[in-house]
């Protein structure tokens, strides 16, 4: 029953067969995903670690002498970044895109290994360029995340010399890498999918990653634009953004150039970034709640369409984010509109999810605990979400601590839970072993309530006024002193929640060399991912045939089936379709 | 941003919809056994790899001509004189074009002859435009139009050289065609054929979407 598809064919190149060729110049899929996972990772603790510094700063102003005022913002800019880019979009993409495509859709392997093995290679680079910026004289750049000129590159700036010039040499290395991994990706979902495995018969999961990888590489070229011309600026004097201004009391060289335009190409590809981090999110949410409640997800039809339908209206949504940068009301009513109606498809996810698990038979096992935490926090961030998509509302809190704590929640927080799911969730099949199930839960504890009492109070502070982006607010009479207090609480928390992730890895370093044997499906999956011949799949996942796929990834708890389970791979059972409608109505 | 930008993600999102709208009816809870999906696995995946690219190439050459035009509407902007040359090299990457189409059907016939003069007139015709290219920069910066004179020259050079970067990128394509023409072609003619034509398909067809945005962006240039 072999079947030969294009990812299956002889001249497959590759044949890994010393150390070096098989863990470090890979063009296996799976490695290349954990070498993006553990890059990825790595800068993200180091985001984590810049983070506390600049906490402690704010919850203890007098206190703590470790952060100047330049450095404060070089922290918080490159946290900005390191989080949203080169941490969440390298995870989920290059990490869990590399991992589960070919897994999931019973390919052997990307459909351009050599382009693969590259984009993580070049993926490195842009890391090693960004960190490069902390060596440079005058350290990394402190122009806030989204790097607006004029401000990002004129004098007085941290970083303006040689930080920005690193940071968007870095991003435009990064979205070469990208380039590369997301074709790869897009042609492995079109092409290379096995026998039977439908567009419609794809987990959840992958047509997150599919329609965000779209997203990417639809969006990022925005950035590309908007980094390439603003380095000009930088580098050689353009003034393609700069307008004419005074600085110090004298002239500046710049002139004419129009700072809104970058602000509009960044949001242009900024707005999609976010989803291209949340669809991911959303897709292995399905999935592993599907898993753990033992119950199909509800809608599956929908939901698909909800993931195609947010990332359409994702592109109309940019300018949301300028507000306060002034605007004809119409284009701000416009966009408000579009901003409110991205929320339909979104609400409708969310209520999928709850009658996902409504009268399911849910084991809180680990990774199920974190995808509830993650409805959790994506309820709460998309409700304030809703608040700041309207232009009145917006304009007041635009500049507090309400924004951070919204986006924290909804694209810090959330996708991070989902994140742990994930990793908690594949770890046996990634490693073959089990985790330890006890540290997991604790973890899970911690970080969901610490997070919560990070981001919730900055709520309140937000609505108190408190202006986001200070090194430190002083004495001022409209910030009491309860403000105070409820600061240096979020910084104490801030810095248990950091303290509780060492559990997380303590928990993978000991499973990996210790843990209890997995078994190749401890879950009770149906997806393709969970029946390879070997635990951990060896290269090329299948050994000598393809899998052959008959049902839809979903067929949980099927009356009238021994198992509560069928795997995609089994073949179709005549007897059993009769019913199957009237199941599912009811279940 | 304009309305053009917004016009051309609809667009995108209407054509992704259509394509998707065949699968998204279906039921697939509903049906179990093998569903053979029309052929998907019969087009070659470098094929899809190469469109999905240029889907990447429009998004960025379309945003390039959104900031231009918006940026072009500011009070500081002085056209410059585009130098006449330009017409010249169109003309050789017209031909260019043309010589790959050429090549690709001498392949399909499997005339080898044809195939390795076309191939290499449209390699030579298109390294002959890179260079009127640079001939054309240093024409500018003679007549005193520099990078930072005016966003209108910054503008040309980086449209320009984004051009001829990606027209760069696909010769590397070109040459990796033209290494399986003489080299693999004469040690495996029946394996390599297949290849042969695929590769050169794929040239020609990056060709011609390079060749319409070029002219596309001749004709920005030349109207402001």
């Amino acid at each position: 029953m072999a079947y030969v598809a294009i990812a299956d064919r002889d001249t497959h190149p590759h044949n890994p067969d010393t150390f070096i060729t098989k863990y470090i110049w890979s063009q296996d899929h799976k490695v290349i995903a954990i070498q993006y996972a553990i890059t990825a990772i790595f800068v993200g603790v180091i985001a984590l670690v810049l983070s506390l510094l600049f906490r402690l700063q704010l919850g203890f102003p007098d206190s703590f002498s470790l952060v100047a005022p330049n450095e404060y913002y070089q922290y918080v800019t490159m946290h900005g970044m390191i989080m949203v880019i080169y941490l969440l979009t390298a995870l989920f993409l290059g990490g869990f895109g590399n991992y589960l495509i070919p897994l999931m859709c019973g390919a052997r392997d990307m459909v351009f290994p050599y382009m693969n093995m590259l984009s993580f290679w070049v993926y490195l680079l842009s890391v090693i360029v960004l960190l490069a910026s902390f060596f440079v004289p005058g350290g990394p750049t402190g122009a806030g995340w989204t790097l607006y000129p004029p401000q990002s590159i004129s004098e007085g700036t941290p970083g303006a010399s040689a930080g920005i010039v690193l940071m968007l040499l870095s991003l435009i290395i990064f979205i070469a890498a990208f380039t590369m991994g997301g074709l790869n990706y897009v042609t492995t979902v079109l092409q290379a999918r096995t026998r039977g495995m439908t567009l419609m018969r794809m987990p959840l999961s992958v047509w997150g990653i599919f329609v965000a990888t779209i997203l990417g590489l639809l969006a990022f070229p925005a950035l590309l634009v908007a980094s390439v011309m603003l380095l000009l600026d930088r580098v050689i004097g353009t003034s393609f953004f700069m307008p004419e201004m005074l600085s110090m009391g004298a002239n500046i060289d710049y002139g004419g150039g129009s700072p809104i335009l970058f602000q509009h190409l960044f949001w242009f590809f900024g707005h999609p970034e976010v989803y291209i981090v949340a669809l991911p999110a959303f897709g292995i949410v399905s999935d592993i709640l599907s898993v753990h409640a033992r119950k199909s997800i509800f809608g599956y039809r929908m939901m698909v369409w909800a993931i195609v339908a947010i990332g359409a209206l994702s592109f109309v949504v940019w300018a949301h984010h300028m507000y306060v940068s002034g605007m004809n009301p119409y284009f701000g009513f416009f966009f408000a509109t579009t901003t409110l109606i991205i929320a339909v498809p979104t609400a409708l996810k969310v209520y999928n999810w709850i009658l996902t698990l409504w009268r399911g038979d849910i084991h809180l096992r680990v990774p199920m605990l974190f995808a509830i935490g993650f409805l959790f926090t994506f309820i709460h961030g998309g409700l304030t979400g809703l608040f700041l998509g309207n232009v009145t509302v917006d304009l007041p809190l635009s500049d507090t601590y309400f924004v951070v704590g919204h986006f924290h929640m909804v694209m810090g927080v959330s996708p991070v839970l989902v994140i742990f799911a994930a990793i908690y969730h594949w770890f046996p099949k990634i490693t073959g072993r089990m985790f330890h199930e006890g540290l997991g839960k604790l973890h899970f504890w911690l970080t969901l309530l610490g997070t919560y009492s990070i981001y919730l109070p900055m709520h309140y502070l937000g609505i108190l006024g408190l202006p986001r982006r200070y090194y430190a607010y002083g004495d001022t009479d409209f910030i009491p002193e309860s403000a105070h207090v409820m600061n240096a609480g979020i910084t104490v928390a801030a810095l248990l929640v950091a303290a509780a992730q060492s559990l997380f890895f303590i928990n993978m370093i000991w499973s990996l060399f210790k843990g209890k044997k997995a078994g190749h499906n401890p879950w009770g999956a149906t997806t393709l991912e969970w029946q390879t011949p070997d635990t951990p799949p060896k290269h090329g996942n299948w050994g000598h045939n393809l899998p052959e796929v008959h049902r839809w990834p979903y067929d949980y708890s099927v009356p009238g089936e021994k198992e509560d389970f069928i795997p995609q791979t089994e073949p179709a059972r005549m007897s059993a379709i009769p019913n199957r409608e009237h199941a599912h109505s009811t279940k | 941003m304009n309305i053009s930008l917004l016009f051309a993600a609809l667009t995108v999102a209407i054509l992704v919809w259509c394509f998707l709208l065949q699968h998204l009816k279906t039921k697939p809870w509903l049906e179990q056994g093998i569903i053979e999906e029309g052929g998907t696995t019969k087009v070659p995946a470098p094929r899809v790899g190469l469109w999905v690219f240029l889907a990447v190439v429009t998004s960025l050459f379309g945003l390039f001509t959104t900031v231009y035009n918006m940026r072009s509407q500011f009070p500081d902007w002085r056209p410059l004189q585009d130098p006449s040359l330009l017409w010249f090299n169109t003309g050789l990457l017209v031909l260019g074009s043309i010589a790959l189409q050429l090549a690709r059907g001498a392949a399909r016939r499997e005339n080898l002859d044809s195939l390795r003069l076309s191939l290499t007139t449209g390699g030579a015709l298109t390294i002959a435009f890179l260079i009127g290219q640079l001939v054309a920069w240093q024409q500018l910066t003679d007549a005193g139009y520099f990078v930072t004179t005016n966003p209108a020259d910054a503008f040309f050079y980086i449209l320009t050289g984004l051009h001829g970067l990606h027209m760069l990128g696909g010769l590397w394509f070109w040459a990796r065609a033209c290494l399986s023409v003489w080299r693999k072609l004469e040690t495996s003619p029946v394996m390599e054929i297949t290849n042969v034509r695929l590769r050169v398909e794929l040239c020609s067809v990056y060709w011609h979407y390079l060749l319409l945005i070029w002219l596309i962006l001749f004709g920005l240039l030349l109207s402001t």
